[in-house]
């Protein structure tokens, strides 16, 4: 198996505090890979450094092709969608409109109609509110919203930043049901940034733990679960 | 009463031009949260290309075609070079600027023209036009129909286009644009060249009405801000409402009370800005934004 | 930035290096006073060597900076932007004419006068403005200064119209052996004294920081116990107060008062002139009332037009790379050149 995004000696800082302290990982083609960690431990950071939202340094390869140093717009263009923490929706905008910003940077613009219909499929409660206003949506739709607009653009990477935050258990599982389906699916590969370990480690394939801004321990998500020490401190039992 | 139709025909074609400089200041106001002071100023200098080019014989709508064009490159080039480098600066650092370019256009535009007035052609017949009992002006009438076109042109672009989708994106909120692969920055560029060209054909409406000269926009961009404000400084629908409203109360204070006359129009404009700032600070179509501290 | 005395010089025992920093400083403390002192001797002596239209173009210099220093009260200090300050020059300068003009009254009353009035009526239009952030205050000043020459030329009884009104120069008291040029001159210096004097002692204690507290952040000072909207209010007052009072001696200076003169185009002048000195500084003033005299005067040469393009391109520029004006570049300046002196003072 060959890593679709891998990350080596990765730092960032916003002004003159470091966040990250040379951060080393891969998310392999297809799979699931989640990045755990306290408040604080640089998870949201990681995954701004990975579009050059922040100031960085390191390497960064996309399907093997540098990207750090590229801009933002021309990551997301390359098949990185990033769904950013607080979910970034366009409150003003309709639903819809919200998905054809989606579909902004996308090159084939044939298949369009076709991913409408299968993003509505996935999500049916968008397709009822299709013309709402997206502010006006509860907050487990407008995280719907945000994984529909990100999946608009046909990535081949995914990266949710914390999609369960502020979301009832019920919603969350709903949410978590389709990110599963999607990267079986539709063969998008997800880097998924969770403080609810639990969730996340049944999910993923792979994780890895993060604490100020490195990288503590890492390995296939089902052996992580086991570990005594992630049970004590992240899984709480 | 005929006069009174007259009076709120001529009311509707300034009107309308101050709702077009004012859809230019709120247009750039949601991309960037600034006010283009230079905004009439822009307009004015661009209204004395349309004059050179006329000078040089070529036919009215050409000049106009080539006006508006040369307006959205110079307004895109602007907000590259000069707005840049001070964009997400503190207010007060960007109202100096635009207040720089302001002196600049106007100063420029004396020293190649000088301040000698210029009689600027209208491209509509000269003979009013007669309907019932009342007359109207053609220019007047042409006016209106220029600026509706143009509004309904920009309503479209901005509802139906995806380039215009993006725009409307990147004023609201740049970070998510940015996800969405849109190139903010551009978006702004595009804000402003848009503004410039729209500021460009009030300029060459207005400019057979008050004659051609560096100061004409003065009084013209204090109704613009007017407008703005009565509509709302969010509101592009509120300053279109709001430029009406101050055309027509314009001509109708102007013509009905005595005391006011044409002497002080523009403390009539001052009057009306002051007064709905203090009642309501975010216009009649304006929506309160939280900011956080 | 990184002081180059302080990364060249190796650590050495703290009494040493307190020793070096000892001399400079001493010396810095005795600077400000007798620069001070040669500055006020400087401008009293000037009469004697200059006459004619150069003194009146100090005094115009004396004038500007009390405008600027009220202005820069109100938008350097206090951070209320104020586009529209040309408006209480010219309220300043209606106030004496017609007090002159009209009522015969001698022209040291005039100027207390043109004080109080503009006190009151900034204080008034501050009252309501207090409620505008920002961007709402440009706008509102803005349209002010556009609007004030249209209302000076429609009470045309009082204000001449677009006439304008003539004055007569004052004369030397107690038989003085002075030209008008140089009464007006030392008169304007004396008013100018007094109110630096006064803004010096208000802006650099208490007052002043709460002014600066309430500009950068103006919840965390109101939760300090300042009150936002007296402050506001009251230095809009006394920031309109200083510039009607610039505004009357100009009146008296230039023996003649006309609307358009109070243009928005003044406005602009008086903002570029904070600008160009330096906001949130006193000595900016000064520097900002030498450019707009001057600067204009020379760039005349080139074109009718040359003056404004220049002030564009300054205010345009000085946004770039010295937004804190003169005085800030040249305070910058003093304490580097003080720091290198320790770092040599060190290395020693």
């Amino acid at each position: 198996m060959s890593a679709l995004l891998e990350v080596s000696d990765l730092e960032a800082q916003y002004g003159w505090t470091r966040v990250l302290h040379g951060l080393s990982f891969a998310v392999e083609n297809g799979q699931i890979t989640t990045i755990l960690g306290a408040n604080g431990a640089g998870k949201t950071t990681t995954l701004r450094a990975v579009c050059q939202m922040v100031k960085t340094s390191g390497q960064v390869r996309f399907d093997g092709q540098r990207i750090d140093g590229k801009s933002t717009e021309d990551i997301v263009r390359l098949g990185i969608a990033h769904t950013p923490e607080g979910r970034g929706t366009f409150v003003e905008l309709s639903v819809e409109e919200n998905l054809r910003l989606g579909a902004y940077a996308r090159r084939h613009r044939r298949a369009l109609a076709e991913d409408y219909e299968k993003i509505y499929e996935y999500f049916p409660v968008l397709a009822q509110r299709r013309r709402q206003q997206a502010g006006t949506l509860s907050g487990g739709e407008q995280q719907m919203l945000a994984v529909a607009r990100a999946l608009m653009s046909r990535p081949r990477l995914l990266l949710l930043d914390e999609p369960s935050l502020g979301l009832a258990p019920l919603v969350v599982r709903e949410i978590f049901r389709i990110v599963r389906t999607i990267n079986e699916y539709e063969r998008v590969s997800v880097l998924l940034v969770e403080q609810n370990a639990a969730i996340a480690l049944d999910l993923a394939h792979h994780a890895y733990l993060l604490e100020t801004g490195r990288v503590v321990m890492s390995g296939p998500a089902a052996e992580m679960k086991k570990d005594d020490a992630i049970r004590r401190s992240y899984l709480g039992y | 009463m005929d006069i009174l139709i007259q009076q709120v025909v001529s009311g509707l074609a300034t009107g309308g031009i101050y709702a077009s400089l004012a859809l230019a200041l709120v247009m750039i106001y949601q991309a960037t949260d600034v006010v283009n002071f230079a905004q009439g100023e822009m307009a004015m200098f661009s209204t004395y290309l349309a004059w050179s080019m006329l000078q040089a014989g070529l036919p009215y709508w050409v000049a106009f075609s080539a006006t508006v064009t040369i307006a959205f490159v110079g307004g895109l080039l602007l907000e590259r070079i000069v707005i840049r480098p001070v964009e997400g600066a503190p207010v007060l650092t960007i109202v100096i600027v635009t207040l720089g370019l302001l002196v600049i256009f106007n100063s420029v535009a004396g020293w190649i023209y000088s301040y000698i007035q210029k009689p600027f052609p209208s491209p509509f017949p000269s003979t009013p036009i007669k309907i019932g009992n009342v007359v109207f002006g053609a220019h007047d009438l042409g006016a209106i129909g220029i600026t509706l076109l143009v509004l309904v042109l920009l309503f479209l672009f901005f509802r139906f286009t995806t380039l215009g989708l993006a725009m409307r994106a990147a004023a609201q909120n740049p970070v998510s644009s940015r996800l969405c692969g849109i190139r903010v920055s551009w978006m702004l560029g595009l804000g402003w060249g848009l503004a410039a060209a729209f500021g460009a054909v009030a300029g060459m409406m207005v400019a057979p009405v008050v004659f051609l000269d560096p100061n004409m926009m003065g009084g013209i961009q204090l109704y613009a801000f007017a407008a703005a404000t009565v509509g709302g400084f969010s509101s592009p629908v509120g300053a279109v409402v709001g430029g009406i409203l101050v055309g027509v109360t314009e001509n109708l204070v102007g013509t009905y009370v005595s005391f006011i006359g044409t002497e002080l129009k523009l403390t009539v404009a001052l009057a009306m800005i002051i007064i709905v700032l203090l009642v309501r600070p975010t216009g009649l179509f304006g929506r309160t934004v939280v900011k956080r501290v | 930035m990184a002081a180059r005395g302080g990364t060249a010089a190796e650590p050495k025992p703290a009494h040493a290096a307190g020793a070096a920093i000892s001399a400079p400083a001493r010396a810095g403390r005795w600077l400000g006073p007798i620069a001070l002192v040669a500055l006020i001797a400087f401008a009293l002596a000037l009469p004697a060597f200059v006459s004619g239209f150069r003194l009146y173009q100090f005094t115009q210099v004396l004038i500007y900076a009390i405008a600027l220093l009220g202005l820069n009260m109100l938008t350097g200090f206090n951070g209320q932007i104020s586009l529209g300050h040309g408006a209480f020059y010219g309220i300043g300068a209606y106030t004496a004419a017609i007090m002159m003009d009209r009522w015969n009254v001698s022209y040291v009353w005039t100027i207390p006068t043109a004080g109080l009035i503009c006190l009151i009526v900034g204080f008034l239009f501050g009252r309501p403005a207090l409620r505008l952030e920002g961007l709402y205050l440009a706008l509102a000043t803005f349209s002010l200064a556009l609007a004030v020459p249209q209302v000076l030329k429609y009470f045309e009884e009082w204000t001449g119209g677009s006439q304008g009104i003539v004055l007569t120069k004052p004369m030397a008291p107690f038989g003085l052996k002075l030209t008008e040029d140089q009464w007006v001159y030392l008169f304007t210096l004396g008013v100018t004294l007094v109110l630096f004097a006064l803004a010096w002692n208000l802006l650099r204690g208490r007052v002043g920081r709460a002014l600066v507290a309430i500009r950068d952040n103006h919840i965390a000072a109101e939760a300090m116990g300042i009150n936002n909207a007296l402050y506001k209010s009251v230095t809009f007052g006394v920031s309109a107060a200083y510039t009607g009072i610039a505004g009357a001696l100009s009146a008296l200076a230039v023996a003649f008062v006309a609307p358009d003169t109070f243009n928005v185009f003044l406005s602009i002048t008086l903002l570029t002139g904070i600008v160009i000195g330096g906001f949130a500084t006193i000595s900016g003033a000064i520097w900002g009332a030498l450019f707009i005299q001057f600067v204009p005067n020379w760039a005349q040469d080139i074109s009718k037009a040359a003056p404004w393009a220049i002030f564009g391109l300054f205010l345009i520029g000085f946004m770039y790379v010295m937004p804190r004006g003169i005085a800030g570049f040249l305070h910058m300046l003093w304490i580097r050149l003080s720091r290198s002196a320790v770092g040599r003072g060190k290395g020693r």
